[in-house]
């Protein structure tokens, strides 16, 4: 069957902020409501008596704003698909999501939801750290829907996934945090919705523990046709769930495809990095200096944003009144933190010094893909005498940020970790029955 | 066994529509079908209540005790007040705290009840009602403690009920009323005005001096009587009395009536209310 089962049209949701000073509390106090209303008053009587002199109510005015967290969002989802969704932090991911779970209402637009509904927005929502672990197994279950009966028939599954068994009466209160958490995923995860609606609760517990989740959820979504609808900024947690995906930004519905085109058009928009400097005294300098840095993607030429498999080019412009011989340009790649990942100089190859003519100079370097890890590095650049004087530093004036794109080395998921990257062949040699076959 | 999860499933297979303002068709299926939630709620506030503590459950016999010890000794030795007919004083105290004590203990824990499960409301949906409405029953489990009590002290001061107790039922549900119309008003009005977090205790306390709980209505001049019945927990208090004292504690009829309509108006408004605000409740809490 390939009927929609969620549809989603035209759904907005309004906040209503406050701009004034007095009301930065989220509560509301009678007080505040008495002083509001009796300044409402005071100010229609003053906007009544000043409209003889002009209208200058403007100053009264207390500042309320409507604020669209999501604004005319539409989609469809048919049974049996997972939806992944992306964004940045208050793209209007979670708003959605509570909507569809009529946790809130809301401002305009229809939701159609066929069939029964699950909504894991937090991990252990309701739990009760003075009840135990069997306690707290019956109130989650019950919180999330499920019946006593339902509960008791998964009762040893879910014990079993969390591996808790030997602290089922402890109270949870008394819990490593690692096993409380495995105890309210597993409980969670033994749902049996029609739809199942996740919030980022993957960023909970260890490596480990996320992939058996993860797997727990692949069962759920490919199992008997039910409807998945997944936030996370986990990207490859959302690649190896979800088929579709869609990409909030802003409150609005930007697009909607595939999981691998969403994801990759949102990767290639994630980008607040400098990626040129420019000297602004550089006329009136009397000494060697670099007058421009610029930084560019090497390996797919218009992209402004870096993956970890792009290559990136570094461009510096040097200028010098005279002719200086004997010096070496050098660039040093620092992570965020600030510490050394690597340095590069004029003479790495050539062992010689360079000469930098009188005016203006260009140089080229080229860091190769596929080397550093994702994250986000900084650049420095020097002219300097080896052994001698330091011309000129220009320090922490670049910064770049390395997402971890969509390479064969990301889309397992597995993790690639360490301070460097680089793809290594294989040799694999398969010994069976006395003959050897070579592959790579 | 997992036949009945089955059914229930294929009971909810028909579709759901969200749209604003919609109040919700199905909203008194929904609290029928979250039943058990609301048995799992309060059985958790019952189990949690006097977790780490070591006298435990005792807890619920020492303090309205001790209290009906107090009463009995300032009202009747130092105030010099009498009870009706053949009353044995501690035991008129007895007839009152037992009400008072549920209305009040309610009344404080349903005001407080959203609050306290505010990572409920923001994370998961059920039918709102649950949670003030689970609260009351915890402190049903306390007034069922005190009516042992009075059991036991009956049979000290060998003063049995007779067929005036058969009346009992429809003064506790009298009672359930009016805790749960007065506490959805402060619930709700507790999420989005934290004021009434403060002004409910001293409701509490002010609600002790103006209800008879220490005295008897009598001691009320007759003139006022109406005007004093307009406070609901004086008919209540009165009806506990008449039908656990064997009738010797006078119940005046306009008083009830009146304890009556006005605890059927706040029942109503307060649903009212409650149900209205509810959809906002996560946008406020």
């Amino acid at each position: 069957m390939s009927d929609v089962i969620i549809s989603v049209e035209n759904l907005g949701k309004k906040y209503r902020i406050t701009h004034q000073a007095q009301q930065r509390s989220s509560y509301k106090s009678l007080r505040e409501i008495a002083s509001n209303g009796a300044k409402n008053l005071l100010r229609t009587a003053m906007g009544f008596a000043r409209r003889q002199h002009g209208p200058d109510e403007s100053q009264f005015r207390s500042s309320k704003e409507d604020f669209w967290a999501l604004r005319d969002v539409s989609f469809d989802v048919k049974r049996g698909e997972a939806l992944g969704i992306v964004g940045r932090n208050g793209a209007g991911k979670s708003t959605l999501l509570k909507i569809l779970s009529r946790i809130t209402e809301p401002s305009g637009g229809r939701v159609a939801l066929r069939g029964r509904v699950a909504s894991l927005l937090e991990v252990g929502t309701g739990f009760h750290p003075e009840l135990t672990g069997r306690e707290n197994i019956f109130l989650n279950g019950a919180i999330m829907g499920m019946t006593k009966t339902e509960i008791r028939c998964k009762f040893d599954e879910i014990v079993a996934f969390a591996e808790v068994e030997k602290f089922l009466d402890t109270p949870v209160k008394r819990y490593s945090s690692g096993m409380y958490v495995r105890l309210a995923f597993s409980v969670a995860a033994h749902l049996e919705p029609e739809i199942l609606i996740v919030d980022e609760v993957l960023a909970v517990g260890d490596v480990q523990f996320q992939n058996k989740c993860l797997g727990k959820m692949q069962d759920v979504a490919s199992k008997d046709g039910r409807t998945v609808l997944f936030v996370s900024h986990n990207i490859p947690a959302v690649l190896r769930l979800c088929g579709l995906a869609c990409w909030l930004d802003k409150g609005h519905m930007l697009q909607t495809g595939t999981a691998h085109e969403i994801i990759a058009s949102y990767l290639r928009s994630a980008t607040s990095s400098s990626h040129e400097w420019t000297r602004a005294d550089s006329k009136a300098r009397t000494k060697p200096c670099i007058t421009q840095i610029g930084l560019a993607n090497f390996s797919r030429g218009s992209s402004e944003s870096f993956t970890t498999a792009d290559a990136l080019r570094v461009s510096l412009t040097v200028q010098s009144p005279v002719v200086l011989s004997g010096c070496q340009i050098a660039i040093r790649v620092t992570t965020a933190d600030g510490s050394a990942v690597f340095t590069t100089t004029s003479s790495d190859l050539s062992l010689d010094l360079t000469t930098l003519e009188e005016g203006t100079t260009d140089c080229e370097v080229v860091i190769p893909g596929n080397f550093l890890s994702s994250g986000s590095y900084s650049l420095i650049c020097a002219i300097l005498i080896p052994g001698g004087e330091l011309l000129d530093v220009v320090a922490d004036k670049l910064r770049f940020d390395l997402h971890s794109g969509l390479n064969h080395a990301t889309y397992f998921g597995d993790g690639r970790q360490g301070l460097i990257t680089p793809l290594i062949e294989w040799t694999i040699t398969q010994k069976s029955c006395g003959v050897a076959s070579e592959s790579q | 066994m997992c036949v009945l999860g089955l059914l229930d499933y294929l009971n909810h297979m028909n579709e759901l529509i969200i749209e604003p303002g919609r109040a919700e068709k199905n909203y008194w299926r929904d609290l029928w079908r979250y039943r058990e939630l609301f048995y799992f709620l309060s059985w958790r506030d019952i189990l949690v209540r006097y977790k780490q503590t070591v006298i435990g459950i005792a807890w619920a016999v020492v303090r309205p005790f001790l209290t009906m010890i107090i009463f009995t000794i300032i009202f009747s030795r130092i105030a010099k007040l009498h009870s009706p007919g053949s009353i044995p004083y501690a035991l008129l105290v007895m007839g009152g705290m037992l009400p008072w004590q549920f209305i009040s203990s309610s009344l404080t824990a349903s005001s407080e009840s959203l609050i306290g499960n505010e990572k409920l409301i923001s994370k998961v949906y059920f039918p709102r009602l649950i949670i003030p409405a689970s609260s009351v029953i915890t402190s049903f489990v306390d007034f069922v403690i005190t009516l042992g009590i009075v059991a036991l002290m009956m049979a000290w001061y060998r003063f049995p009920p007779d067929w005036h107790l058969l009346a009992l039922p429809l003064f506790v549900a009298l009672a359930f009323a009016s805790a749960i119309g007065i506490g959805l008003w402060f619930c709700a009005l507790n999420v989005e005005f934290r004021d009434f977090r403060y002004l409910i205790p001293f409701v509490v306390q002010f609600g002790l001096y103006i209800s008879p709980v220490g005295f008897s209505t009598n001691v009320v001049p007759a003139k006022w009587r109406l005007l004093y019945a307009l406070n609901p927990v004086v008919g209540i208090i009165d009806g506990f009395r008449w039908s656990l004292l064997r009738g010797e504690s006078p119940l005046w009829l306009p008083s009830l009536a009146t304890s009556i309509v006005i605890t059927s108006l706040f029942c109503f408004s307060g649903l009212w209310y409650f149900r209205k605000t509810e959809r906002t409740f996560s946008d406020f809490i």
